[in-house]
C-alpha cells in the first residue's frame, strides 16, 4: 500500500499546485455572495434560493474538478513519460490505478469540505441555523458519488486517446444518468419489444447516479435520510467503484506504455 | 544462476503496426549475464535493441519467449525491481515536485522509514550537487541538473544494480564529466551497474565488460581489456567493424 499512498499524495500536491481548484471555489462563493446580497422580491425564505444555487454551484464545480483531474491522471503520466522510473520500482499497475484514484477521490473530498463548510457559513448567516447532519450526509453521499464519476473517468482514460475527449464522453455519460437515469424504466414501458427489454436492461445496468443527490432534502429542510439508507447506497456506490476501477486496470494491464 | 542479471534466449516481437506489415523482431534470442559488482556497457546503435532489452529487464514489454532475471527472480514480478535502480535516457518526472518532495514520494514506495528517507535525502543531493536548489520544482532546473536528480532517484533504495539508459545523453561536457564521476563513485562502492551509451570513450573508462548488440543480436561480448588486446584497436574502431562500418584493422 505504500506505492498506492505515495501515488496519492503526489495527485493531491498536483491539484493544489494547480490553479483549478481556487479558481472554482473562488466563482463559486463571488456568484453565491452576489446572489446572497440581493433581495430578490423580498421573499423571506430566499435562503432556500440561495442555498439551491449554492448547492448546485458545488455539485457542478464539483464535477468539472473531479473529470478534470481524472481524466488526464494516467494519460499525463504516459505522455511525460512519468510512468517509466514509477513502474521502474516495485509497482504494478493496479497500484497506479488505484493510487491515481484514491488521489482524485480525496482531493475532490478535501474541496468539497472547503465548499461544504462555505454553504453552512452561508445558510448559516441567513438562518441562523446549522443542521451539521443534513450537511455530512449530502457532503458524504456527493463524495460517493464523486468516487463513482472519478472510477469511470479513470477507465475512459484508459480506452480514449485524449483527455478531452474522455473528459466530455464522461460528462454526457454523468449528466445523461442523473437526468435520464431514474425516468429509463418508465421510457421502456412505453416501448415495444425488444426495445423495452433494451431499456430495462440499461435501467438496470447504469449506476444510479441519483442516489446521491440530496440537494432537495437540504433545501427544503425536509430532514435527513435514514442512517441504514445511507449506508445502502455508500456500498452501492462502493460496489460500482470497485468495478470500475477493476474495468480501468483489466485495460490498463496489458495496454503499450508508449 | 550465478549472475545478479540474467537474460536467456530472450526474444521479442512487436505486432505489425498496419496490415501487410511485417512483424517486427526487436530481440533474436538474447542471453547476458552481468556479474556482481561489474561495471557492464550495452552497446549497439540506434534500433539494436538496447532499449528493448532494457524495457524487458524492468517489466514495461513482456517477452516473446525466453526469460529474464534480476536477482534470480523473474522480471515479471514486481519485488524484482525492489533492489534495482533505473534512470531513463531522458528526464521523465513529476516538473511540480522539487527534488527533496520527488525523493520522497520515490522511498515512501520503498517503504524507507521517514528518518532514513530524510538522511538518504540528504546524503543523496550532496552526491548529486543539488543541495542548493532541493526545494525548487524541478522543472526550472537545468538538463544536466534533472539528469543528476534522475541518479539520485535511482539511488534513493540503495540499490544493488543500476541499470542506466545512455545516462549522458544530451549532457554539456560538465554536466557528462559529472556523472561519469558519480558512476566511477557508484562502481567504486561495488555496485553493479549495466547501462547503455553511445559514448565509446566514456564506456571504455568506465566499463569493466561490454557486450555489442546489432540487429536484436549480441555480436561480442568480453572484457574491455581483452577485445582492444584481440582487436588490436580501440572500441570505437571495434564497435564500428562489428556494425559494418570499418574494417577489421589486419585486413
Amino acid at each position: 500500500m505504500n506505492a498506492v499512498f505515495a501515488l496519492s499524495n503526489v495527485v493531491i500536491k498536483e491539484l493544489y499546485r494547480r490553479k483549478d481548484f481556487y479558481v472554482l471555489f473562488i466563482l463559486t462563493v463571488l456568484i453565491t455572495l452576489v446572489m446572497a446580497s440581493a433581495s430578490l422580491f423580498n421573499d423571506d425564505k430566499i435562503v432556500r434560493y440561495l442555498k439551491e444555487i449554492c448547492l448546485l454551484l458545488i455539485w457542478i464545480s464539483a464535477l468539472a474538478m473531479a473529470l478534470g483531474t481524472a481524466s488526464r491522471q494516467i494519460p499525463a503520466e504516459r505522455e511525460n513519460r512519468t510512468i517509466f522510473p514509477l513502474l521502474a520500482k516495485p509497482v504494478t499497475r493496479w497500484h497506479v490505478v488505484l493510487g491515481k484514484f484514491l488521489g482524485c477521490w480525496l482531493a475532490c473530498g478535501l474541496a468539497l469540505v472547503v465548499f461544504y463548510v462555505f454553504l453552512g457559513l452561508v445558510s448559516a448567516s441567513r438562518e441562523h441555523t446549522w443542521p451539521v447532519l443534513n450537511y455530512f450526509q449530502a457532503f458524504w453521499l456527493q463524495w460517493i458519488f464523486l468516487a463513482v464519476v472519478i472510477a469511470i473517468v479513470l477507465w475512459g482514460s484508459i480506452i480514449f486517446a485524449a483527455p478531452s475527449s474522455n473528459a466530455t464522453i464522461c460528462l454526457v455519460f454523468v449528466l445523461g444518468i442523473l437526468i435520464v437515469g431514474r425516468y429509463l424504466n418508465q421510457i421502456a414501458l412505453q416501448q415495444s419489444e425488444p426495445m423495452r427489454s433494451i431499456i430495462y436492461g440499461i435501467y438496470f445496468i447504469i449506476p444510479h447516479l441519483e442516489f446521491f443527490d440530496v440537494r432537495d432534502l437540504v433545501v427544503h429542510d425536509r430532514g435527513l435520510v435514514g442512517w441504514g439508507a445511507c449506508v445502502l447506497v455508500t456500498l452501492y456506490g462502493a460496489a460500482y467503484t470497485l468495478f470500475f476501477l477493476f474495468a480501468t486496470w483489466l485495460s490498463f494491464r496489458r495496454k503499450a506504455l508508449n | 544462476m550465478n549472475g545478479i542479471l540474467e537474460i536467456k534466449d530472450l526474444r521479442v516481437e512487436y505486432p505489425s503496426r498496419g496490415i501487410g506489415e511485417p512483424v517486427k523482431l526487436a530481440l533474436k534470442g538474447l542471453n547476458l549475464s552481468v556479474r556482481e559488482g561489474e561495471v557492464f556497457g550495452f552497446l549497439g546503435p540506434n534500433g539494436a535493441g538496447k532499449t528493448t532489452t532494457m524495457n524487458v529487464l524492468l517489466g514495461f514489454v513482456n517477452a516473446t519467449s525466453g526469460a529474464a532475471y534480476l536477482f534470480g527472480v523473474d522480471v515479471k514480478e514486481p519485488i524484482a525491481r525492489q533492489r534495482i535502480g533505473y534512470l531513463p535516457e531522458l528526464t521523465y518526472y513529476y516538473k511540480f515536485l522539487t527534488a527533496e518532495e520527488l525523493l520522497r514520494f520515490y522511498a515512501r514506495i520503498f517503504g524507507i522509514p521517514r528518518g532514513e528517507t530524510e538522511r538518504r535525502i540528504d546524503n543523496l543531493l550532496k552526491l548529486v550537487e543539488l543541495e542548493h536548489a532541493r526545494k525548487r520544482p524541478i522543472k526550472t532546473y537545468s538538463k544536466g541538473m534533472q539528469q543528476r536528480v534522475g541518479l539520485a532517484q535511482a539511488l534513493i533504495n540503495n540499490p544493488d544494480l543500476l541499470i542506466l539508459d545512455e545516462p549522458t545523453s544530451g549532457l554539456d561536457p560538465i554536466g557528462r564529466m559529472k556523472v561519469r564521476e558519480i558512476i566511477q563513485r557508484l562502481k567504486n562502492e561495488g555496485k553493479t551497474i549495466f547501462f547503455s551509451s553511445h559514448e565509446l570513450g566514456e564506456v571504455e573508462t568506465v566499463c569493466d565488460r561490454v557486450g555489442i548488440l546489432y540487429q536484436g543480436e549480441l555480436k561480442v561480448e568480453g572484457r574491455v581489456s581483452d577485445l582492444i588486446q584481440k582487436y588490436q584497436t580501440n572500441l570505437e574502431q571495434i564497435f564500428l567493424q562489428i556494425i559494418g562500418y570499418a574494417q577489421p584493422v589486419n585486413s
